[in-house]
């Protein structure tokens, strides 16, 4: 698969749950990809790397979302 | 006078301990005084509204602390915590109060020069205070506004030769004991090892793809200062295959009381003459060891290298001279649910730098990829073992079911044959076992 094939699925593929929630875990992005983590860990970073992806982390976990959606993004951004 | 009254803080400075009160209190002050002029990057009286916060924390019974967001520094999905208070006008100061992870070097050891470094860099661009070191291992800078995070990681990472640690569903930052460096119980040096898997498993470590948090730590010998086997995922300790060797004439020296046993560390106190039977052989968790006409000698087969008659005696008993680590998994120390000990995978297995410890590699990885598409998010590698069975954690680390892996006989019987394996398999001709068995 190609990295623009890979994102379009992911973005269209969280678009679609973005009224239920805005983060997501590595595995449902896998998830989307129908892919082994191993593999589909390499997209998703090049995901983060070009900002068609961020990273939230509460310290113990970490999630993955689309950047300036959710409830964090407008508190972290408010000034 | 104090930017807020702290009377119950004051308080805590009353008991017989240092307080972290106390320190706060003083690092608040040395902000305010600023004696070497520094350009402050967050706000000065950041401490004192830390204190401010942490009183009205206890007036209320609640925190006012939210954890956990956006923040980072780019391409890294750890080693930095966002941090926020839900009274930002209340204490300015804390409105964003990130925590910030640093990678401690193996085994600790630091040059005063390089603190000096790191304390001037987080007086300048954080609260000045932090935490040497965090559960984790790391250290702990506490407390800096969103802006500072990619100056502080500039400078660290160019400037200081140092990383981020790990946090999220990452790899942890790998713990390890003093070791050889400085301790003669090592078996393997935990430090070379700590480092050679920091360095290969940055991807890891920075950039979260497991289910949950994974951790490793490296014990040089059973004693277990890092608490390997309680608290990682992956535990790894050293250990020995041959015998105990002893000094016998170390051993009168210590019966006879010219060396202090335990290396005179319980010395500000009479206990009496030293007792081999009673202080050595007699707590012997196996009963291995015998004292007969002045000779020590231990049945080493039995010996489960519980370490004390060597913390006892060190200069008579030494750890054998065929060393490696044994690997242990699925430990994990959490608030809610009760701890976790890590389970016996590889009784033995060498720690040998030549290859770039591969025999150890391969086993990591194999566990990764196991957890990585069986785990449910939010679960550590320990309570995937227990889910799905220690068996299946074997049969996706290529490793054959052995005596080691059981406690005692018919207690944690978790293997079982499959049909495949056995002869014959589940068929059988019940007209033929009707003739010996009846009804």
């Amino acid at each position: 698969m190609e990295q623009a094939e890979a994102q379009d699925l992911v973005v269209e593929g969280l678009k679609k749950k973005l009224k239920t929630k805005s983060k997501f875990y590595f595995n449902d992005i896998a998830k989307i990809l129908e892919m082994k983590p191993r593999l589909a860990k390499k997209f998703v970073n090049k995901m983060v790397q070009d900002g068609v992806l961020e990273y939230w982390s509460s310290g113990s976990t970490s999630m993955y979302g689309l950047p300036g959606t959710g409830k964090q993004a407008a508190a972290e951004h408010e000034d | 006078m104090a930017k807020h009254e702290t009377p119950l803080l004051d308080q805590l400075e009353s008991g017989p301990w240092p307080s972290f009160v106390s320190d706060l209190k003083q690092e608040a002050e040395k902000r305010a005084k600023n004696e070497k002029g520094l350009d402050l990057q967050i706000p000065v009286d950041v401490v004192e509204d830390l204190l401010g916060i942490l009183e009205l924390s206890y007036k209320h019974g609640k925190t006012h602390w939210k954890h956990g967001g956006i923040v980072g520094v780019f391409g890294y999905g750890g080693g930095v915590i966002g941090r926020y208070c839900d009274q930002p006008e209340m204490f300015p100061g804390v409105a964003h109060f990130h925590t910030i992870r640093v990678a401690q070097p193996a085994g600790k050891f630091y040059s005063t020069e390089y603190l000096r470094q790191l304390c001037n860099l987080w007086d300048f661009r954080g609260s000045g205070i932090t935490n040497m070191h965090g559960s984790t291992g790391d250290i702990i800078l506490i407390g800096t506004t969103t802006p500072q995070l990619e100056e502080v990681f500039y400078e660290m990472s160019h400037n200081m030769n140092q990383d981020l640690g790990g946090s999220g569903s990452n790899l942890r930052t790998p713990a390890d004991c003093i070791g050889q460096a400085r301790c003669e119980y090592a078996c393997y040096d935990t430090q070379a090892i700590c480092h050679d898997l920091t360095v290969e498993y940055q991807d890891e470590l920075h950039r979260p793809a497991f289910p949950y948090k994974f951790k490793f730590k490296f014990d040089g010998c059973p004693n277990c200062c890092v608490a390997s086997i309680a608290r990682s995922d992956m535990s790894f300790i050293g250990t020995w295959k041959d015998d105990i060797r002893i000094d016998a004439e170390a051993v009168k020296a210590y019966v006879g009381g010219e060396i202090k046993s335990n290396g005179g560390a319980h010395a500000g106190r009479d206990w009496g003459a030293f007792d081999i039977q009673k202080e050595v052989v007699g707590l012997c968790p196996t009963g291995c060891m015998k004292y007969e006409n002045g000779t020590l000698s231990i049945n080493n087969k039995e010996c489960t290298r519980c370490m004390h008659c060597i913390n006892v005696m060190p200069r008579a008993l030494r750890i054998g001279n065929d060393r490696g680590c044994s690997i242990l998994v699925g430990a994990k120390a959490p608030i809610l649910d009760g701890a976790q000990m890590g389970s016996l995978l590889v009784p033995f297995v060498e720690v040998n730098p030549e290859d770039e410890y591969q025999a150890i590699k391969d086993v990591i990885e194999s566990i990764w990829d196991w957890w990585m598409e069986e785990g449910k998010n939010r679960e550590r590698l320990g309570e995937l073992i227990k889910r799905q069975g220690f068996q299946r954690l074997l049969e996706a680390v290529g490793i054959e079911a052995m005596p080691q892996h059981v406690q005692e006989p018919r207690s944690n019987p978790y293997i079982f044959w499959k049909e495949d394996e056995v002869e014959g398999g589940w068929e059988r001709d019940i007209d033929e076992f009707r003739k010996d068995h009846k009804r």
